[in-house]
């Protein structure tokens, strides 16, 4: 498989063996490696530190979005063709936040997958992969020019890989 | 899953992708009858759109029956999903994994049967898309006052959320099954796992993303049972008219969907070979959750009959009487016994432990929240203010074909995704399992 950028993949069986070996690459300046895992880890995502997902926002501005919009389109609706009902104003508050509501959650949950699609494709990279990191092995991908190789493939065959190749 | 032979990371892997392998002859035989079922309310429900609504038995004054009984015994199946997809999940109960796949996709499933009925139920359905505010030619926006409108909001709002809810789910699945299938399966999951690859990165804006959306799925799933409440209790009809509805419906819509669940488990778990991952553990949890939101229900209608004694009002408990020993007695009785009474069964944890015992429940509290809906539509319409303007209704060939069709709709889908997609969730199930270690020391 020829990807770009080339670097070294390890495969570990272990979650501690991957997580010492990501604090390992941290520790010696490495930034920018991937690391694949079946299910989401503490373990790893703390060895890691990434700060906390930038989705969050998304769903706030979203829900806020959706909210002003439920109570515009309802007020608005109701004064362009003012038709009274049941003797009640025409700008009801009660009832439209019914619709301001689920409002709210509609673009409030649409935005949160926006959100997640943007950031994941954003930082999409197309690194080599192992399918076995599906179903139970943890894989980590360190971008390096060839004269580092050897001193990464060191690093991560002390910590613990059960297999460390250069792709 | 806390049981001693805690299956391994590849063991799930394995036994899930093999869940989704060539289906037995008993699978096409099953399929075919539901397809066959769905036809026949085709048909029905052409008859009916040939020479109206009066075939479906639709005369003054009950001019709502057996379509909104469906409709809201549809919306309230798919409750149960939601709140073991997205309420446990907040709480962080760990017995969900192994069922909530199947409860959210019984939950999208169902409301893609509740979204036919108001269209079913109405005299020009080709005008069904009025209900959505459109900028027109006539300039006339919809009435947002009207609960009805609220109710297109809420269902279409619930649709479009838990269907997303259940696609995010199912990507890093589907990844998964995507790196153990070859030939052209692996072609269709490659191009469903949207390039899922575990990465960090992936993982990181993941579970946020999940978590928000399990955040606004929980309030959701408890507005739409309430706005489908409303649809009657806004109304001045005796037995309708009451403040107890909202909590009333949510608790009955969840008593329901968590009886579908366990109807759909116990075959799902034989016929796939899932044993493993889902045994008595999981049937004693949502045995213990029938019975809490059985007793609320059974705690609701002696609320509902104290209320109308207490309120001096001739109309609502003559409306009341009406229930338990007019022309309807029989459906009220069912739904009492089924729901209230068959419910406190479930206080013996042999009974919740009891697979069989449990499956033979569930169809009961089907049955008895099914008539549960026919009670407060049909009895509360045929016998409102007027004695001259009561009358009795009684469903046709048309409602029951169509609603046999109603099921034949839920089930193929669900027999669709049963095959296709992994019905436990192997990312969820793995999760509440350590990961392998080298050391024995924990941080």
């Amino acid at each position: 498989m020829s990807v770009t950028p080339s670097g070294i993949l390890a495969v570990y069986k272990h979650v501690d063996s991957a997580s010492h070996a990501i604090r390992q690459l941290k520790e010696a300046g490495y930034k920018g490696f991937t690391v694949y895992t079946p299910v989401p880890n503490h373990e790893i995502a703390a060895a890691i530190g990434h700060p906390t997902s930038p989705v969050r926002l998304w769903t706030l501005l979203g829900g806020l979005f959706g909210c002003f919009s439920g109570f515009a389109i309802t007020f608005w609706m109701s004064y362009d063709y003012p038709v009274v009902v049941g003797g009640k104003p025409l700008g009801s508050v009660p009832p439209y936040i019914v619709i301001a509501f689920e409002m709210t959650i509609l673009f409030g949950g649409l935005a949160t997958i926006m959100g997640l699609l943007f950031h994941t494709w954003r930082e999409a990279k197309q690194t080599p992969y192992d399918p076995r990191c599906s179903d139970d092995h943890i894989g980590i991908f360190v971008p390096c020019p060839v004269e580092r190789r050897p001193s990464v493939e060191q690093a991560l065959k002390t910590a613990g890989a059960v297999e460390v190749r250069v792709e | 899953m806390t049981t001693a032979t805690q299956p391994t990371y590849s063991e799930v892997t394995r036994d899930v992708v093999a869940s989704m392998g060539r289906p037995g002859r008993g699978y096409y035989i099953l399929l075919g009858f539901v397809l066959f079922v769905l036809a026949a309310g085709g048909v029905a429900f052409l008859y009916q759109i040939r020479y109206g609504l009066g075939m479906a038995g639709y005369q003054p004054p009950v001019m709502w029956a057996v379509y909104i009984t469906d409709f809201v015994f549809w919306v309230g199946i798919a409750h149960c999903g939601t709140l073991i997809s997205a309420i446990l999940y907040l709480f962080r109960s760990a017995w969900r994994t192994a069922v909530y796949r199947t409860a959210e996709a019984m939950t999208v499933f169902a409301v893609m049967t509740a979204g036919l009925f108001p269209v079913i139920h109405l005299g020009r359905l080709w005008y069904a898309y009025w209900l959505f505010p459109y900028p027109n030619q006539r300039q006339l926006w919809p009435n947002f006052k009207s609960p009805l409108l609220w109710d297109v909001f809420a269902i279409s709002t619930y649709f479009t959320v838990s269907t997303v809810f259940l696609i995010v789910g199912l990507v890093p699945d589907v990844a998964a099954v995507r790196d153990k299938v070859t030939g052209f399966r692996g072609k269709i999951y490659k191009l469903f796992a949207l390039n899922w690859r575990g990465t960090d990165s992936q993982w990181r804006h993941y579970t946020k993303a999940y978590l928000f959306l399990a955040a606004l799925a929980t309030p959701l799933v408890l507005s739409v049972h309430s706005v489908v409440s409303w649809d009657f209790a806004v109304s001045i009809v005796p037995g309708w008219h009451t403040t107890i509805f909202a909590p009333y419906f949510v608790a009955g819509a969840i008593y329901s969907g968590l009886a579908m669940v366990v109807t759909l488990l116990v075959p799902l778990r034989t016929t796939l070979g899932l044993e493993r991952y889902v045994h008595e553990e999981h049937f004693d949890n949502l045995g213990k959750l029938l019975l809490l939101t059985g007793s609320i229900v059974g705690y609701a209608y002696l609320v509902e009959y104290f209320i109308a004694w207490y309120s001096g009002s001739p109309y609502e408990r003559e409306s009341f009487y009406f229930r338990a020993f007019g022309d309807y007695w029989w459906a009220t009785w069912t739904m009492i016994i089924c729901n209230a009474f068959l419910s406190q069964l479930l206080w013996f944890p042999k009974i919740r432990r009891s697979i069989p015992m449990m499956f033979v429940l569930s169809l009961f509290i089907n049955l008895g929240m099914w008539f549960e809906r026919y009670v407060i539509i049909v009895i509360s319409l045929s016998h409102e203010y007027e004695p001259f303007a009561m009358d009795h209704y009684t469903p046709t060939w048309v409602d029951w074909t169509i609603t046999a069709g109603s099921f034949a709709w839920f089930f193929t889908w669900f027999l669709l995704f049963a095959r296709n997609f992994p019905t436990v969730s192997l990312t969820e199930v793995k999760e509440i399992i350590p990961m392998q270690r080298k050391t024995t020391a924990h941080k």
